[in-house]
């Protein structure tokens, strides 16, 4: 029979191991899967992923439409979704002390982060694609805008918090309007951390396939009008990577390996900003 | 004249003062009308098949576009078994995530490590489906099925659950792929709720002998119950609404079958598998109904994670 002591030991050793374990298992999937990016992506991913459009099976080809199409929405989706995120935010840190608005909002705000992004999807369809008839970048940009708004407003929320009462105080004191406190003084100083959220936003949205399925569609062609079917990279690598061509899962493997990429270095960079920022402090 | 300057002015910032504050509480208040369009527009849409099949939409398991018969209980339960299983695997494995990077990870770790985790959930779902496609269920069919036929699949009771053809992909293989996806949400949620716990509550069980194992399960545990459950909590809405990578690695088939190994669905598949080409207006309209149960259970898993999280942190706001 153990002593208690003894005993108390080993659960302790056991517990603390698998712990340790479970920190590995975590950090396991992660390397796999940046591994098996880089061995399928890298052999594919050559100059004509740059500068060729989308081809038919069977033929050589690249994701210029696909990549274009992608940025344009995430730009326009982006530009719609943060000022809304901005104001509304503001007004959750700002004015929101007393009423009935802000706690609800702030409820709601923080249920609309963790939504499914395909019912976003089908909301657009619903309220836009429907009534217009036709799939469209705009559609799609205007889904990823939805899912920007509740990150921005919850960045930018936290953010305006961390802001000083007495930096508020003191502009008062000199005088200053409420509106000119804000703009000029609390969101001046919360700037690093809202674009932090900005970022983090962009980042999200630039992954997003779900939204964009009944919304923008995808286009084999090279496309300028946002408001015909849009090519994306994401739509792009769920339809190649499901084909059984070759050559298209190829080069599914090689937009994979792009947009990984670029929301990590998002993400990095999110963090590496900030961090610079609060350290300056 | 200077005086009437002033006046102005005042009466200028004043206007404006009120403008800012407007324009900022319609767009609060435009997150809340978001909401009820949604709410709305998918009540609207998903008309036509509720009041052609009423509630027994939600207990039928028949989907036959070309006879117009639809029911959502396959894809409702595909979802509920592919989000159970990815629970299953994730609470622990998060667990001890979060105690090794608020106990056990030397100082200079603790930071690389936690992002090196956040960056799992950074990456996006679609990623994790071609993976899953590809590599994950290969193997899976491989090595991974057959020991499972062989050695649970014999067992009585739930042996039935763990036989079938080893196809690798599955409700099984899209639970596992959704485990690793929400690892890092739970893990990430306990690191910080654990870190609020004062240090002084944890320095004196130490103080009193207690090992880092009993630390955590007895004193750092109980205090955060809340927390966890919340954090647990929002780990499953985000399983239950993932699409892509269960599209990828589910088999999107209807059926409702015992085993874990064959080929299922869930509701964000089948409608990102099914929506663009629907054709008639109950096809459409059974899929929006999908989409609407489907929000409405995220809805009422996320609010019950956020309630658990504002109780544990207005716990903190009066302890401190």
């Amino acid at each position: 029979m153990l002593s208690l002591y003894t005993r108390r030991r080993i659960i302790n050793a056991v517990g603390l191991a698998i712990s340790m374990l479970a920190m590995a298992f975590g950090l396991f999937w992660l390397c796999w899967i940046l591994w098996t990016l880089l061995e399928h992506g890298l052999p594919a991913l050559t100059p004509l992923v740059f500068t060729q459009m989308t081809p038919p099976p069977g033929s050589s080809g690249g994701l210029l439409n696909a990549i274009a199409g992608s940025l344009a929405m995430t730009l326009v989706g982006t530009l719609i979704g943060t000022p809304i995120g901005i104001l509304a935010g503001t007004y959750l840190a700002e004015f929101g002390q007393r009423g009935w608005l802000a706690p609800i909002t702030r409820f709601i705000n923080d249920v609309l982060l963790s939504a499914p992004s395909i019912v976003i999807g089908l909301f657009v369809y619903e309220v836009y694609v429907v009534h217009v008839k036709h799939f469209s970048g705009w559609a799609g940009a205007l889904a990823l805008s939805i899912i920007v708004i509740p990150i921005v407003i919850r960045t930018t929320e936290n953010m305006l918090r961390l802001v000083p009462t007495t930096l508020r105080e003191a502009a008062a004191a000199l005088g200053a309007p409420q509106w000119k406190i804000i703009n000029f003084i609390t969101l001046r100083a919360a700037r690093a951390g809202i674009i932090t959220g900005v970022m983090l936003a962009i980042a999200r949205i630039s992954g997003e396939t779900a939204p964009l399925l009944f919304t923008a569609l995808n286009n084999q062609f090279w496309s300028s009008n946002m408001n015909q079917p849009m090519a994306n990279l994401p739509v792009v690598i769920f339809q190649f990577a499901m084909s059984p061509y070759e050559d298209w899962q190829k080069l599914a493997w090689a937009g994979a390996l792009l947009i990984t990429l670029s929301v990590l270095t998002l993400n990095i960079l999110a963090r590496v900003l900030f961090r610079q920022k609060a350290a300056s402090h | 004249m200077p005086m009437f300057l002033r006046e102005a002015s005042l009466k200028r910032h004043t206007v404006l003062d009120l403008l800012f504050r407007n324009l900022t509480r319609v767009s609060a208040f435009g997150v809340l009308v978001l909401l009820a369009a949604i709410i709305g527009s998918l009540v609207v849409g998903s008309m036509p098949t509720i009041r052609a099949f009423g509630f027994g939409f939600l207990t039928s398991s028949d989907w036959d576009p070309v006879n117009d018969q639809f029911g959502a209980l396959i894809p409702i339960v595909g979802t509920l078994v592919t989000s159970a299983i990815a629970l299953l695997i994730a609470i622990p494995v998060s667990f001890g995530i979060a105690i090794f990077l608020t106990e056990l990870s030397p100082r200079v770790l603790r930071r690389p490590l936690g992002v090196a985790i956040e960056l799992l959930a950074g990456i996006p779902s679609i990623i994790y489906g071609m993976w899953g496609l590809f590599v994950f269920a290969p193997l899976f069919a491989e090595h991974v099925e057959p020991w499972l036929n062989d050695h649970i699949g014999t067992m009585p009771y739930i042996g039935p659950f763990f036989s079938g053809p080893p196809m690798g992909i599955g409700m099984l293989a899209a639970g596992i792929i959704l485990a690793i996806m929400v690892i890092p949400f739970i893990a990430s949620v306990m690191r910080d709720v654990f870190e609020v716990v004062p240090t002084l509550l944890k320095e004196s069980a130490y103080g009193l002998g207690a090992t880092t194992w009993e630390v955590m399960w007895k004193v750092v545990l109980p205090y955060t119950k809340i927390g966890v459950v919340g954090g647990i909590m929002l780990g499953l809405g985000r399983a239950l609404g993932e699409t892509m990578a269960v599209t990828f690695v589910i088999g999107n088939a209807h059926e409702l079958s015992k085993s874990l190994l064959m080929p299922g669905n869930s509701i964000a598949s089948a409608l990102a598998n099914e929506f663009t080409e629907a054709y008639g207006e109950l096809y459409t309209s059974a899929l929006i109904e999908l989409g609407l149960i489907l929000f409405f259970i995220t809805f009422v898993v996320l609010s019950l994670a956020r309630y658990m999280l504002y109780k544990l942190g207005q716990r903190e706001g009066q302890a401190s």
